[in-house]
């Protein structure tokens, strides 16, 4: 089988270690090695049996919180839902914490900046109406509706925004996922703050700053398309900029 | 951690700011050698017969190379962000455009 060392059943995992307070090193460890299981199996075996200062996070193992997204063989991917013989290079396995933010320690990333970009991008509800009104009736078929719900599947894991090379080499750029909420909230009928939306994502570090290099969408675990999202904020700002409307 | 990245869409973005990099490069030397055709014409005969050397022609089919990777890399970064098409509508787009420019330089290439 292919990542077991010969005549052994163990996997060689190199694991990232340090953060704020002590540099990052790796530190290899060895983990028995079975048919099925996941990334985040092999991360919690080293934590219960072989160094329990280990530092990592997860919640659900189900592909639904997303907090346990880790770099895996230079990938960034949601560990919970990532086999390791699907994942394997040469036989060997490296994980480190989550690229373009701050370490905490180990493999758990701080995600602050992450979250704060989800907000200056106005990536939160506008209500356009009080709870004293009636419900808004919305078309599920309504080419808006589908604009926006293409892009709700979102479990802010941070893969695209580990994944983005803008993002690593602007710090200012609001990232794929805060861009897409901000395109999502845009389209939803019940937003009522279009233009504060535009005026979020065409500054410095906003929808345009992005090269379309796609790494978001190809590597998003739930197979959004933050790419397209994008694009579609580029349109509407440009077309605002030239006086239309949506 | 090494990044690993060559997916089919960044392999693209690098493609094109590669070929950019590249015609900005020539366009210079391009224009210096255009500028002998006002100053010093037979400095530019001179000069264009380098153009028979095979290592030249490389060099020339290179930069049509460059040229073609660039401009359809340009059709395809304008389709991705400007056109509100699905994926397979651009796919079939660019399949269309693909063959109808297969036959209409093989038709050139006939004519001339």
């Amino acid at each position: 089988m292919p990542g077991q060392d010969q005549g052994q059943d163990h996997l060689t995992v190199t694991v990232m270690r340090g953060g704020s307070d002590a540099p990052q090193r790796p530190e290899a460890f060895q983990v028995p090695a079975y048919d099925n299981q996941t990334v985040l199996d092999v991360v919690s075996w080293i934590q219960q049996n072989t160094d329990p200062t280990l530092t990592y996070r997860f919640a659900c193992r189900v592909g639904m919180c997303g907090s346990c997204a880790m770099m895996v063989n230079g990938v960034p991917r949601w560990t919970c839902r990532t086999h390791v013989n699907k994942v394997l290079r040469d036989g060997a396995l490296e994980v480190g914490p989550l690229r373009n933010l701050p370490v905490i320690k180990d493999l758990a990333a701080d995600m602050d900046p992450f979250f704060d970009k989800w907000v200056a991008a106005e990536g939160r509800h506008h209500p356009t109406r009080s709870r004293d009104d009636d419900i808004a009736p919305i078309d599920p078929a309504g080419d808006d509706r589908q604009a926006a719900s293409a892009g709700i599947e979102c479990i802010n894991c941070s893969i695209c925004y580990s994944a983005c090379d803008t993002v690593a080499g602007n710090p200012d750029y609001l990232g794929p996922a805060a861009l897409q909420r901000a395109w999502t909230l845009f389209n939803d009928a019940k937003d009522d703050s279009r233009d504060a939306i535009l005026d979020a994502v065409s500054g410095k570090g906003g929808c345009h700053s992005c090269h379309s290099m796609g790494s978001c969408t190809t590597y998003c675990p739930n197979d959004l398309d933050p790419l397209s999202a994008i694009a579609g904020l580029k349109r509407a700002t440009v077309k605002r900029a030239f006086g239309g409307r949506k | 951690m090494r990044v690993s990245r060559a997916h089919p869409l960044w392999l693209a973005y690098v493609l094109h700011r590669l070929s950019g990099l590249g015609l900005a490069l020539f366009l210079p030397l391009h224009f210096w050698v255009l500028s002998y055709a006002l100053n010093d014409a037979a400095r530019l005969d001179a000069f264009l017969t380098l153009t028979d050397m095979p290592v030249v022609k490389a060099a020339e089919f290179g930069l049509v190379f460059l040229l073609a990777v660039h401009f359809f890399g340009g059709l395809r970064l304008l389709a991705l962000e400007w056109l509100p098409w699905s994926a397979p509508q651009k796919t079939w787009a660019a399949a269309a455009v693909a063959g109808s420019f297969l036959v209409s330089t093989t038709f050139l290439l006939q004519a001339i």
